[in-house]
């Protein structure tokens, strides 16, 4: 068996102090396998964007340990997650994040300076992330030239560009048009084809759920299912799909 | 090349009107600063502009004596006693001292009188523009200086009038010789002073001692002071140390200057860093981003720097054009602001130390950052 990109075990994660403190992660465990697409899906409040906080080492759990490529992220200082972080985890984010003042290239350049990954290469690396994502004949517009779609091919570019084992995305279709929707999941879906990269998104949007190898739905800090589709009938995903919306309508 | 030159400086024009607050306090900072320093400088050369164009491999002062302008007086007999001393050349009177010079149109102003014999090599006026030394050894002969025509009331060569009621005529005509003291200088020979001043013929304010050639000045030294009494022996690096200390921290001006660099350096700081907070402040989620994908503090800091000190550069260039044009238009007053190279590297390196400090308030709060905001729409 493939060793896990990032795993999560008996996880509890509390947040606020004193009488406002709420457990928002119960002891949740999950591993995210390379070459999967999963989605995380449930109400809101019910504990993803902590989950997606804990698994992309920017939070640290209460309780519970958090792995990353089998390294366990336990007592590591900021510095060290932070070196996680740029060096095995790809971001996108719901309001895309890009920086106004910088051009797509320059965007997707980023995430390499930050490594210290300059000159000639890092130009050539951002150019051919942006060629994945469709954008090459726009890499020197700013964000505020580009389409909300467009923006969020930056970001996906941004978060490949390293070649990360992980990409975690927050909400990535939530701001789009079903048009742009389809095909940021379409580029997401073909990234996760790579079975050394796990991708995890986070989704309230029933109308990616075609795009999904699995998924997992958590409530009140619990995950409540967790189902694996790769390879099953293309109509188990609507009936997921289904239930889901059930489970959200109660 | 790295992109944090390019997202600190759009970071800076992102808000034009803030950058050019944040250029403007600190250009105002940096020139209040210059001024000030430039007027120290130029203050600290000034009081020891006597003392730099004497002659002299040491000076003989009387006790106590806390400046140049200090006027005290010596014994002529003094000045046999040092000749006596071996390793003594010669031993070279001068006579200093505030009188009265009455302006031809009517009315009296106080002048600084300089007498020294004009044979000798001692203290004499320099930058003639009109006459000359020799000049000086006429009858009532006195040199002034061309910036202090006004005051004087006489504007050229043959011109006429009386301090302390005898006769003066001006024979020598200088430029640039000017007092920090805003009294005029004028220049006479040795008898011509001590009348000008009523002072008896024996008395003195210094003497310029010149020693002999391959003579140990040091050991000259120690034998005046065995020799004489009642006076201090110093070198003309003693004396100017001892002018400046009285004139900048004796009378408390340079202690007002200092005070005055300071808090233009304080308003500076305070503005830069009030700014640039205010700049971190409005690119924070852009900062929680960058700590979310994984950039080390350092990154970030490097960022906020680059922003401080590119506002440092470019309000430093302005600061240092504007300084240039005070420099030049001051140039021929009474006090004029000095800019030396010492001065500038300085400045520089107080606008880069002051806009570095300026962001540490900046990178406090970028620390406290939470990279999950990232993920708050």
């Amino acid at each position: 068996m493939t060793q896990p990109v990032i795993e999560v075990v008996d996880v509890v994660r509390h947040l606020g102090k004193g009488a406002g403190q709420v457990q928002a992660l119960k002891g949740v465990s999950l591993s995210l396998a390379g070459g999967q697409l999963t989605l995380l899906m449930g109400p809101s409040g019910s504990g993803k964007t902590t989950l997606l906080s804990v698994l992309g080492c920017m939070l640290t759990p209460t309780e519970g340990t958090v792995r990353v490529l089998g390294h366990s992220t336990a007592g590591a200082r900021p510095g060290e997650l932070a070196k996680l972080r740029r060096e095995h985890i790809g971001f996108i984010f719901q309001s895309y994040r890009l920086f106004p003042t910088l051009t797509a290239i320059d965007n997707v350049r980023l995430a390499l300076d930050v490594r210290g990954e300059r000159g000639g290469s890092a130009i050539a690396r951002a150019k051919a992330a942006l060629l994945i994502v469709g954008l090459s004949h726009k890499e020197n517009a700013f964000p505020n030239e580009l389409s909300g779609g467009e923006q969020q091919r930056v970001a996906i570019a941004r978060a490949i560009v390293g070649n990360p084992s992980a990409i975690l995305a927050d909400e990535p279709t939530g701001a789009l048009d079903s048009e742009n929707g389809f095909a940021v999941m379409t580029i997401l879906a073909q990234v996760a084809k790579d079975p050394s990269r796990g991708v995890l998104v986070v989704t309230h949007d029933p109308r990616i759920l075609p795009f999904a190898d699995r998924i997992i739905h958590i409530e009140d800090g619990h995950i409540l299912t967790d189902a694996c589709l790769k390879g099953a009938d293309p109509v188990v995903p609507r009936r997921a799909s289904l239930a889901l919306q059930a489970s959200y309508a109660k | 090349m790295s992109l944090i030159i390019k997202l600190a400086s759009r970071n800076l024009l992102q808000d034009r009107l803030r950058f050019v607050a944040t250029i403007i306090g600190i250009v105002f900072s940096i020139v209040l600063v210059m001024i000030q320093m430039g007027l120290f400088l130029s203050f600290e050369r000034m009081v020891t502009t006597m003392i730099d164009h004497a002659q002299a491999d040491l000076w003989i002062v009387p006790f106590g004596t806390k400046c140049f302008e200090d006027p005290s007086l010596l014994d002529e007999r003094d000045r046999a006693q040092a000749l006596a001393v071996p390793g003594v050349a010669d031993v070279i009177p001068v006579v200093i001292g505030f009188t009265e010079w009455t302006v031809p149109s009517g009315g009296t102003t106080p002048v600084f009188i300089i007498g020294s014999t004009a044979s000798a090599a001692g203290l004499h006026p320099w930058n003639f523009v009109k006459g000359n030394l020799g000049a000086l050894s006429v009858a009532h002969a006195v040199a002034i200086d061309q910036t202090y025509f006004g005051r004087l009331g006489v504007t050229r060569i043959g011109d006429s009038t009386e301090i302390r009621e005898q006769k003066a005529e001006v024979a020598a005509i200088t430029n640039g010789i000017r007092s920090f003291t805003t009294t005029p200088y004028v220049f006479t020979s040795l008898d011509r002073a001590q009348a000008y001043m009523a002072t008896s013929s024996n008395k003195v304010s210094y003497f310029l001692v010149h020693v002999a050639p391959n003579t140990d000045i040091g050991e000259v030294r120690q034998r005046l002071l065995a020799n004489l009494s009642k006076v201090e022996v110093l070198t003309p690096d003693e004396f100017r140390r001892r002018s400046r200390a009285f004139w900048l921290f004796g009378t408390g001006a340079g202690a007002a200057l200092f005070a005055g660099a300071l808090l233009g350096a304080i308003v500076g700081t305070v503005i830069v860093a009030q700014t640039l907070y205010s700049s971190t402040k409005d690119h924070l989620s852009e900062f929680a981003t960058l700590r979310a994908i994984g950039s080390s503090s350092m990154y970030i800091h490097k960022v906020i720097i680059c922003q401080a000190l590119l506002s440092a550069v470019v309000g430093f260039s302005l600061a240092a054009g504007i300084g240039l044009i005070i420099v030049k238009s001051t140039a021929e007053t009474a006090l004029p602001i000095l800019m030396t190279p010492g001065l500038t590297l300085g400045l520089f390196l107080l606008t880069i130390l002051m806009c570095v400090v300026s962001a540490v308030s900046a990178i406090v709060q970028v620390l406290r950052i939470d990279p999950a905001l990232a993920f708050k729409q």
